[in-house]
Formats: C-alpha cells, sequence, structure tokens
C-alpha cells in the first residue's frame, strides 16, 4: 500500500459520532461485526435492540437472516443452532424472558456454541417491574456462559465487538451473555462513536467453526445421549475453554486498543480513583455513575476514595482483584441484585468478592450492600451513605455481620 | 459369618421391568425377616428403558447398615453372587448402555457365584452362548419360557416365584427357604405363589461352568477417552459413507458403515432369517428396517447384518413374499454371520439350515408386533367379536 491510498484509508476509516442507547449500540456492533442470524422474541427493555436490528435491515443498511421466533426458548434455540453450522450468531432477552430460555442456555455451553445475547437487565417480576435487577444474567452465572456487565453505550458497542472475538476463538468458544442495565442503558441514548467497518474487519476475523462446524462435508453428531461416564469430561472441557478465555480476553483487549485507540485498561475491572484509595466501593453496570459523582464530591472534602467497577463477571479475575482489593482498609460491594438466604444475606457479588479476598494475605473488612432492586435508582445521598458505612469498617476494622438495605423504606 | 450378598437381575427393558423389581424386592424383604438389611435399585438411565434392550436390577443384602453403605450410590456392584437372566438370549451379553460395548452375562460372577437362567434349553446349550471366564461359576436352569410383559401390564405367570424359590438353593448364605416364603406370602398375599416358589427350590438343579467353558470369543470394548483426548462440543464423529461389496470375482452392492461403539444386537430375542430363492428384490425390507440393517448385495437382494439388527419384525412384517423372512428364536443361533454368504456358497446347505432355523424354538415369546399377532389376537377372542358389522360391500 503507497502513502496515498493509506491515507485515504485513514481518512474514510474515521470513526463518526451517533446518539443511540446502549441496546441500540449492540445492534450497531452486529451490524459491524456482519451478524448471519439475529434471533429476537420481544420483551422489554431487550426489544431495544431488536427493533433497531430490524430497522438497520429494513433500511438496507444491515443484511442478516432475522427471525423472529414464537418465544424465548426457541429464539435461543435457533441461534444455538445457526452457531452449530457456523454462522455468527445474535440472541437477547431480559428477566423472565431469559429463564424462559433457560434450557437453551443450560446446554449452550457445553455445546461450545459462541452466540452472543444481549441481556437488558431486568427484575424478575411477576407484576411487570421493567426496572433493572441484575438476577437475570446471574441466574446462569454458573453455567460456562462468559458475562460482561457494561455501563456505557459505548463499552457495550466495543464489548460487543471484542467479546465475539473471544467467544469464537477456537481456544474458547463459548457463548456470551452482555449485560445492560434496563432502563438506564438500554433506554437512555449517549453519543457514542461508530468505527468503520474496516477497524472492526481487521480486529474481528470470520468465525470458522473447524471440526466443529456441523454440515454436510463434516459429517459430525452433536449432542448423542451421554451418560456419567461422559459428561464429568465434557464439563472438564468446557472449563478448560473459560480458563483459556482469561488470556484471549487480554489479547482481545489489546488489539482493540491498537485498532481503535481506545484503551480499557484491565479487561476485567475498571479501577477509578482507587491509586491512593483508603476505602473503595465495587459493583457493576451503570451503578458506576453516581459512584463516580459522589467520589469527585468526597475528594474534594478530602476523601480518598475510589470505585472498582467489575466487568467481566465471567470469567472472573480474582487474581489481580484480589490483589488490589487487599490494599484497602475496606471494601464495600453493592450489589444490584439478591441471594435471599447467602452467607451475610448478601447479593451474588459480595460473595464473589468475599472469596476472592480469601486467598489473599492480608483481607479488609467487608461490607454488602443491597440496593438499586427493581430498577430504583441509585441516588447521591445513597452513595454517600454507603462510603459512610464503609468508612466506619475501615475504622473498626471488622466486617459487619451482615448485609445493608440501601434506600428500602422501612 | 454373614457377609454382604450382590444379586444382579438383567432383564429385557419394559418387558420385565416389573418382573425384575420384584425379584429384587423379593430378596430384600426375605433378608428382612432373617434380620439383615438390603437395597433394591434399578440400573438408573434412559435406554434400558426401551423395548428389549437389556438393562438391569440388584439387589444387596448385608448384615448390618454400615457394611451395606459399601454397596450404597452405586450403579453397579463390582461383582456379583448371583446373576439372574431372565430370558436366556441375554446369555449372549448385554449392551446395557452404549458406550459400554459387550458385557458378558457372567462378567460380575465372582468364583463360585451363580448364573440363573429361565430357559427351555438344557444347560449345555446355555454355556454355549456364555463367554468363557477364568474361574469356574455354577449355572442353574428354571424351566420355562422367557416372562414377557407390555408397559403397563404385568403378567403374573409365577416366574418371580420361582426364581426367589431358587435363590435359597443356590446361595444359602443369601437368605433361608423358610424365610424367603414368608416374604413371598407377606408380598403376594398368596399361597398359591408360595407353592410354586417351594416347587422351584426342590426343582432347581446346578452344573458347574468350568474355566474356559463356553463362547471363546472376545467381546468388543474400547476405552473411555480422557477429557483431552475427547472431542469438544459434545460431538462425535459421523458415520462414513460406506462401501460396495465384495464376494468372490462379485463386486457391487452398498453397505452402509455402523456404530461400532453400539451394535445393539443384545436386544433381540428373535432373527430374521432370509430366504433368498424368495426374495423378488422388492427393496421393502432395506426401505423400512428402522435400523438400516440390510446391505444390498452385488445380485441386488437383502443381506442381513445380524450386527445391527435388534429383531423387531418390521422387515417380516412388510415383506410381500409368503415365508421369504421369517423371524426365529434368537437362541437357534449362535453367530452372526452372513445368510447372503452361506447361501451363495452352498443353496442345498442353506436352504436345510434355513428350514432348521425356522422349525426350531418357533414361539413367539418376546413383546415387539410381529406379523399375524393380530389375527391370531381376533381369533382367540371367538365369535363375538369375530363377526363383523361389515356390509359395504
Ligand atoms: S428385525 Fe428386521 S426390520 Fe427389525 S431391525 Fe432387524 S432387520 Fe431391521
Ligand atoms: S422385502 Fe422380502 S422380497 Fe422384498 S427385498 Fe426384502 S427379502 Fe426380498
Amino acid at each position: 500500500m503507497d502513502a496515498e491510498t493509506a491515507t485515504a484509508v485513514t481518512v474514510a476509516a474515521a470513526e463518526q459520532e451517533a446518539l443511540i442507547s446502549g441496546s441500540e449500540a449492540v445492534a450497531v456492533a452486529s451490524r459491524l461485526a456482519d451478524v448471519d442470524v439475529i434471533t429476537a422474541y420481544p420483551i422489554r427493555p431487550y426489544d431495544t435492540m431488536m427493533q433497531y436490528v430490524a430497522k438497520q435491515i429494513a433500511n438496507g443498511e444491515q443484511d442478516a437472516e432475522y427471525i423472529v421466533a414464537e418465544s424465548e426458548h426457541s429464539q435461543f434455540e435457533i441461534a444455538k443452532h445457526a452457531s452449530a453450522v457456523g454462522a455468527r450468531a445474535l440472541c437477547g432477552s431480559s428477566g423472565v424472558g431469559w429463564c424462559y430460555a433457560f434450557e437453551a442456555i443450560a446446554v449452550t455451553p457445553a455445546l461450545r456454541l459462541p452466540l452472543l445475547a444481549m441481556v437488558g437487565n431486568r427484575a424478575l417480576d411477576d407484576p411487570g417491574a421493567f426496572g433493572t435487577e441484575h438476577n437475570d444474567a446471574l441466574a446462569a452465572r454458573d453455567l460456562g456462559w462468559m458475562h460482561v456487565w457494561v455501563d456505557t453505550a459505548q463499552e457495550a458497542l466495543d464489548v460487543t465487538l471484542i467479546a465475539y472475538r473471544v467467544a469464537e476463538d477456537r481456544r474458547v468458544f463459548l457463548p456470551c451473555a452482555i449485560s445492560t442495565d434496563g432502563a438506564f442503558l438500554t433506554h437512555s441514548q449517549a453519543l457514542v462513536k461508530i468505527p468503520p467497518r474496516a477497524w472492526v474487519d481487521e480486529f474481528l476475523p470470520r468465525y470458522d467453526r473447524g471440526d466443529l462446524r456441523f454440515h454436510p462435508d463434516n459429517p459430525i453428531t452433536i449432542a448423542p445421549q451421554v451418560n456419567e461416564d461422559w459428561l464429568m469430561e465434557i464439563r472438564r472441557q468446557t472449563d478448560q475453554a473459560m480458563r483459556n478465555a482469561r488470556g484471549v480476553l487480554e489479547e482481545a483487549y489489546r488489539d482493540f486498543r491498537r485498532i481503535f485507540n481506545r484503551d480499557y485498561g484491565n479487561p476485567f475491572f475498571e479501577e477509578y480513583y482507587t491509586d491512593d484509595a483508603e476505602i473503595v466501593l465495587v459493583g457493576m453496570g451503570t451503578l458506576s455513575m453516581p459512584v463516580k459523582v459522589v467520589i469527585r464530591k468526597l475528594r474534594a472534602e478530602g476523601q480518598r476514595v475510589g470505585f472498582v467497577r467489575v466487568r467481566w463477571f465471567r470469567p472472573f479475575d480474582y487474581e489481580r482483584l484480589g490483589g488490589l482489593l487487599s490494599r484497602f482498609q475496606a471494601v464495600g460491594v453493592v450489589d444490584r441484585d439478591f441471594s435471599m438466604g447467602s452467607p451475610y444475606n448478601s447479593g451474588v457479588l459480595a460473595n464473589e468478592i468475599r472469596a476472592t479476598l480469601y486467598g489473599q494475605p492480608k483481607q479488609p473488612p467487608v461490607v454488602s450492600f443491597i440496593t438499586g432492586l427493581g430498577g430504583r435508582e441509585v441516588t447521591i445521598p445513597n452513595v454517600r451513605e454507603m462510603f459512610e458505612h464503609t468508612r466506619k469498617a475501615a475504622e473498626t476494622g471488622a466486617s459487619p455481620r451482615d448485609t445493608l438495605w440501601i434506600g428500602v423504606r422501612a | 459369618m454373614a457377609r454382604t450378598i450382590s444379586v444382579e437381575v438383567v432383564y429385557r427393558g419394559i418387558f420385565q421391568k416389573t418382573l425384575a423389581k420384584n425379584i429384587c424386592r423379593g430378596i430384600v424383604l426375605a433378608a428382612r425377616k432373617e434380620g439383615k438389611i438390603g437395597i433394591a435399585f434399578g440400573r438408573y438411565g434412559d435406554s434400558p428403558e426401551r423395548n428389549g434392550i437389556p438393562a438391569k436390577n440388584f439387589a444387596i443384602v448385608a448384615p448390618d447398615e454400615e457394611t451395606l453403605q459399601l454397596s450404597m450410590a452405586q450403579y453397579e456392584p463390582a461383582e456379583s453372587d448371583i446373576t439372574i437372566a431372565v430370558d436366556d438370549t441375554l446369555c449372549k451379553g448385554v449392551e446395557s448402555w452404549a458406550w459400554y460395548g459387550l458385557q458378558p452375562i457372567n462378567e460380575k460372577i465372582r468364583e463360585g457365584g451363580t448364573l440363573v437362567v429361565t430357559s427351555t434349553l438344557p444347560a449345555g446349550e446355555i454355556v454355549k452362548f456364555c463367554h468363557t471366564k477364568a474361574h469356574p461359576y455354577r449355572l442353574a436352569v428354571i424351566p420355562g419360557i422367557p416372562s414377557f410383559s407390555g408397559l403397563w401390564v404385568y403378567k403374573d405367570d409365577h416366574t418371580d416365584v420361582r426364581i426367589l424359590g431358587a435363590l435359597p438353593k443356590v446361595c444359602p448364605d443369601l437368605v433361608s427357604l423358610d424365610a424367603m416364603l414368608a416374604a413371598i406370602k407377606d408380598e403376594w398375599k398368596s399361597d398359591l405363589k408360595v407353592t410354586s416358589a417351594r416347587r422351584s427350590y426342590e426343582q432347581t438343579t446346578t452344573r458347574t461352568v468350568g474355566p474356559g467353558e463356553g463362547n471363546p470369543e472376545v467381546p468388543y470394548k474400547f476405552d473411555l477417552p480422557g477429557w483431552t483426548r475427547m472431542r469438544e462440543g459434545v460431538t462425535i464423529e459421523g458415520m462414513k459413507l460406506g462401501e460396495p461389496i465384495q464376494f468372490g470375482g462379485q463386486v457391487g452392492g452398498y453397505r452402509p458403515q455402523r456404530n461400532p461403539y453400539f451394535k445393539k444386537y443384545t436386544t433381540r430375542t428373535m432373527r430374521p432369517v432370509i430366504d433368498f430363492d424368495k426374495c423378488i428384490k422388492c427393496t421393502l425390507c432395506w426401505l423400512q428396517c428402522p435400523d438400516s440393517c440390510f446391505d444390498v448385495m452385488p445380485d441386488q437382494t437383502y443381506d442381513l447384518n445380524a450386527e445391527a439388527c435388534c429383531g423387531c419384525g418390521v422387515c417380516e412384517a412388510v415383506c410381500p413374499v409368503d415365508g421369504c423372512i421369517t423371524m426365529v428364536n434368537e437362541s437357534a443361533f449362535t453367530d452372526n454371520k452372513s445368510q447372503w454368504e452361506m447361501w451363495k456358497t452352498n443353496k442345498d446347505a442353506y436352504r436345510q439350515w434355513v428350514a432348521e432355523k425356522i422349525g426350531c424354538r418357533p414361539e413367539r415369546s418376546h413383546g415387539f408386533r410381529y406379523k399375524g399377532q393380530y389375527e391370531e389376537q381376533v381369533a382367540s377372542m371367538g365369535a363375538a367379536s369375530g363377526g363383523g358389522q361389515g356390509g359395504g360391500e
């Protein structure tokens, strides 16, 4: 390539800015990644993604098989089968819709089908609570799905591209759920940089299923009946794939930084003012917004506080996260989910953090919080309150024996 | 000194499920009469409850609870003191699950243990089916045709108590006759059943099967790969395309590849015998066989691959020529050789073989449908149902 064409490419490749929501960002990423099969079944708030895909296809901007199934169960099944024949596949759901697809969700990892699902996090409601809670995606946390939580529309777009690259890596071949907080991400539009297709093409190789491709030229049987003589080995294979994903994720983020010039630092978690922090909060998703605001205020008041946002929940970077958190005088963990009757009556993340710290030589007190359930806003006073409790634990050096519910009416 | 005693009942899925369960329950309840403790359990799984597939039930009797725990939370005990085959054709071996290969019927029997078989054949004939063993064991034959019933019905022909009655004789350590009879009386509330059991006790004789006696064939088996060697994604390689058949100077036809890990002929209680002289090459057997057991031969007849045939009888039912395909009791055979090759090699000898096989044990004992079954049933219902209300013609 001579200098002149190189310049032309660079100019043509400049990013464009668009005002889109987190779900729309996933839809745009699916266009950039040239996803082959997109299966859909409407449920709020995930449906904002499928609507945008439909629009892109209708406008002639996107070329994909777009299949509206008759239920989430079929929706995930179709995506699974598409992935098995070598098609890049996307689906998604929310709340109880995700649960309705659970049979397909549960078996996807062992079959090593690298499809992506957007989870528009929603309360597991009966009476129609559309707001965010993380229990829907977390219900599948142990099954071999990779799970990532994003906190901006930009990250939703970028992570979708990264997730395809990692999921479709032969060393991994696992499905990935991209969690976007209902309402706060799925229904709020923000300015997002849309990279040119050429960059995406450079970053994301073709999905090559190789010897696992279900095709007449590669005759195989998928999922023959297995018994106790086989399943444990299959589980161990899935486990190895998840272990491999850690390194593959690092590679993908490194390449992403090189090609897209956006640096996410440690792929697994985001650190905010942690360098000199005495105490930190830990959480996932859009909770980061009020927390970051409060941190800046408290810092102005002279308090050394920080925040760690867990991005990749599976695989979980327990080594580095444990090393980081053990430095602080106290750690407050904010769960936008619950795990009724669990140790300390806490949410899911808090007990993951406790387990992560257990292997560390120094263990700061852990304070667990449950807040923002059912889509309730986490307010500035809520965050201040959580920092105060965490500060108290740092002073006494002791972990409270129970979890604090913040923002709940007594 | 009291010891743990393991009893294995090998049965045919669905048809003998209740029979096997009754036997194992009876053993544990009888042992209880003597203050022992036990469990009765089925080989948990899916396939074992399909028509005719060899399946297993177990009864373990131990002197006390702690000893019994050694045998609990297991699918199968490592060894058996008594193995009971409630159908003599099971003596050819069992593929109780896909992926295990072929397990000889006597595989688990410990030295000096006993194989109990219900059969009308003499013991010498049954031994020929059983794979050889390095150590001696005993064989007890309880005379009678195998007791087959359906999914929802149980044919109460006393096979259960006849087997139970024989057990104190073949293994006095397991339980005494008195305890067994008392348990049968309690469980079935029937003096007739007690009588059947007692008679069986009196009539049962055993003989010793010496080391190396029996079928010398090495049963097919394979190693289970570790997770690093297994294909990923719960996938297995598909069958490759088949090949034309060579016989003598002739090349032609087509033989498909078949699953080398699960041949499933142990599911069979009857096998098709083909009279090639009568075949009109209509293709129906080949088309309709649910397991693709027929090979297309160079002369366009269809030969049975007896390793793949589960004995369902469909080919017999669809063959349009009278007496061309006949289902024959599996106990009439000792190998899976090609019938077509026999026919090609010596037609007269083959014709004689066909006549002999068809004449041998002609009873239709198993639970699959067979040609003419409904005609027989309708006829046996008598005049009331035979009248017909037609008038259409
Ligand atoms: S009995 Fe006939 S139809 Fe049935 S499996 Fe055997 S060959 Fe096929
Ligand atoms: S169905 Fe009978 S006549 Fe037809 S090909 Fe088979 S054996 Fe021959």
